[in-house]
């Protein structure tokens, strides 16, 4: 008799926990997973939202892989951002932390500073980018002139164009900066103390003790800036001429082409195939990063 | 907690921190982190003084770093060539709706994960961090079907209705400050009779304040700088929001920098203001993030 309603007691709770979590459900299944399964569909069809919608087989893929230069140069674009942003953020972040994990006057003041620009986003960072980088007016080639440097064309130089977006992308490193100095501040006094008995000095510390410390912090930061870096598409959009990633298609991202082919010219069925490849690509990057990661990440507890 | 037991504490954390010993070393960290702060706040300086000049002084060579007369006309001038108090009004509208949603709606998931023992429990949490790692476009263009079909472009449906069932991200950072609840507490509530729904209300939302604080700042965020969203779903111009506006206004204005900066700044400066004003909530954000990453 007891066990009995010990039973219903249990399943009356598990009812209740079902339900707190069933706008999630919901949701998942009508905006995640419903959406995801339509359009491993849709890749192998002709779809056009419109008027057709008949099975392809893989022709899509084909065209991509084999017949379509732009998708070549999209992924090129892309792949070059992610190679150089992700490091450039990730060291720029780990060593303004570094300067920032010390008692000096005017701590909470520089952390406001460096942190404020990762919280800004939108158009109105890009037409500020746009201004800053203008070749004639701009900040940034007003003060190389003071250098004597003869400044690039920064957005008008399909060369300096990528360089311009990663140097804004820099800009806001304060956001990552907070993750790193979180865990670099949780980090026991002890270890620092020992190690200067031992003579160790500043460099030979982060190397040490800050640096394994803080790999799953970086382990997560990259792994989340990757994902993120891929998927490079506003700045490309509002920042290129006519939303078109020039000049010379070289702030054409992979997105920004999936944009174009799925929003201006309808080719549906083959922007879900771009889209796929997309998914498999960073899958496959995430999943390196996980089998890698037991090489150098150190998780409290392991050498114990 | 009372003041001693704070000043304590925050002795501990000022503590914990490395010292460098070579003053030299010290003096060279400060003034980098000076010039540092120097070059990520010329932007805004540079924003702001260029959003005050007039044409010709922008046009100039060598450019001047302060505006020689300053030029405020230009802000109403500006606020007037665009719609920009309808944009205003509908991106305020979009946000609130967005900002109380996740809120509520989050919070309610978030909760059922982190306190009540249910079958599948852990699959279902593994399966909405694993949603955060598919790509934005994967779901973006079937979802553009979805609701083309439930005939919902040129609405505001697409843009606030999938906040109704919650975000992945909001889900992990509640529950994280949930798990901080002592089960004692809602086994203690669940002997008087209290059912969940009581117990999240009463008991649980009360304890995290500053966690729902944090996860409307972000929201608010998310939403004001939503540019995707309307971009592609909002085609009247009644129905644009701040960020369409302003990149309308982009391809109007041309290279008329002052107007330009003008028309930024003003759609960036609720978000500046919320910044300085509820910081700690940002940084409190950030640091549960940060941390969470040693859990795995």
């Amino acid at each position: 008799m007891k066990k009995k309603k010990w039973w219903t007691m249990g399943r009356r709770e598990s009812l209740q926990g079902y339900i707190f979590i069933a706008p999630w459900i919901i949701g998942f299944l009508a905006f995640t997973l419903g959406p995801l399964a339509f359009s491993l569909y849709a890749s192998f069809t002709d779809y056009n939202i419109t008027s057709r919608m008949d099975f392809v087989g893989l022709q899509n893929y084909d065209q991509l892989f084999t017949g379509d230069d732009l998708f070549w140069t999209s992924l090129y674009n892309t792949l070059y951002f992610v190679i150089f942003s992700v490091p450039l953020t990730t060291m720029g972040a780990i060593f303004i932390s570094m300067l920032m994990n010390q008692s000096l006057p005017g701590m909470r003041i520089f952390r406001t500073i460096f942190y404020l620009p990762a919280v800004l986003s939108g158009v109105g960072v890009y037409l500020l980018w746009m201004q800053l980088l203008d070749p004639g007016t701009g900040l940034v080639n007003t003060v190389l002139s003071w250098f004597g440097i003869n400044g690039p064309n920064w957005l008008f130089d399909p060369d300096w164009t990528k360089p311009s977006l990663i140097f804004m992308k820099l800009w806001s490193v304060g956001g990552s900066m907070l993750l790193y100095l979180a865990s670099m501040q949780g980090i026991s006094r002890n270890l620092y103390e020992a190690a200067e008995i031992d003579g160790a000095g500043a460099w030979k510390k982060f190397l040490h003790i800050t640096l394994p410390l803080i790999t799953p912090v970086i382990f997560f930061d990259i792994i989340t800036s990757t994902i993120g870096s891929f998927q490079i598409f506003q700045e490309a959009y509002v920042m290129s001429q006519n939303g078109s990633g020039g000049p010379a298609s070289s702030m054409l991202f992979y997105n920004l082409y999936m944009w174009i082919k799925a929003f201006q010219s309808f080719d549906m069925g083959y922007a879900m195939a771009m889209s796929w490849i997309l998914f498999v690509v960073v899958l496959i990057i995430t999943l390196i990063n996980l089998k890698l990661a037991p090489k150098w990440v150190h998780y409290e507890g392991d050498d114990k | 907690m009372d003041m001693t037991e704070r000043k304590q504490l925050a002795k501990k954390r000022e503590r914990r921190k490395p010292v460098l010993s070579n003053n030299l070393l010290r003096t060279l960290n400060w003034v980098l982190l000076v010039v540092g702060s120097l070059f990520l706040l010329s932007p805004i300086w540079w924003m702001i003084s260029t959003s005050l000049k007039p044409m010709e002084e922008i046009m100039q060579f060598p450019p001047t770093l302060l505006p020689q007369e300053w030029h405020w006309e230009n802000y109403v001038h500006t606020w007037q060539s665009a719609p920009f108090t309808t944009y205003a009004v509908n991106t305020i509208t979009i946000t609130l709706i967005c900002v109380v949603a996740n809120v509520f709606v989050n919070s309610f998931i978030a909760y059922g994960f982190a306190k009540i023992p249910f079958p599948g429990k852990n699959i279902l949490f593994t399966i909405v961090l694993s949603t955060m790692m598919i790509p934005g476009f994967v779901t973006l263009i079937p979802q553009y079907v979805l609701f083309a079909k439930l005939e919902w472009l040129n609405t505001y449906y697409p843009l606030v209705v999938p906040a109704l069932f919650g975000s992945a991200f909001n889900i992990f950072l509640l529950r994280q400050f949930f798990r901080t609840i002592p089960n004692e507490m809602i086994e203690a509530a669940k002997m008087e009779g209290a059912n969940h729904f009581y117990i999240w209300r009463k008991i649980a939302l009360p304890l995290v304040k500053p966690a729902l604080a944090t996860v409307a700042i972000f929201s608010f965020n998310g939403a004001w700088n939503d540019f995707l969203g309307p971009l592609l779903y909002v085609n009247d111009e009644s129905l644009y929001t701040l960020q369409i506006g302003l990149q309308v206004f982009k391809e109007q204005a041309s290279t008329q920098w002052n107007y330009l900066m003008a028309g930024s700044l003003l759609v960036l400066l609720p978000v500046i203001i919320l910044f300085f004003v509820f910081q700690k909530y940002f940084i409190k954000g950030a640091n549960i993030t940060g941390s969470s990453s040693f859990d795995k």
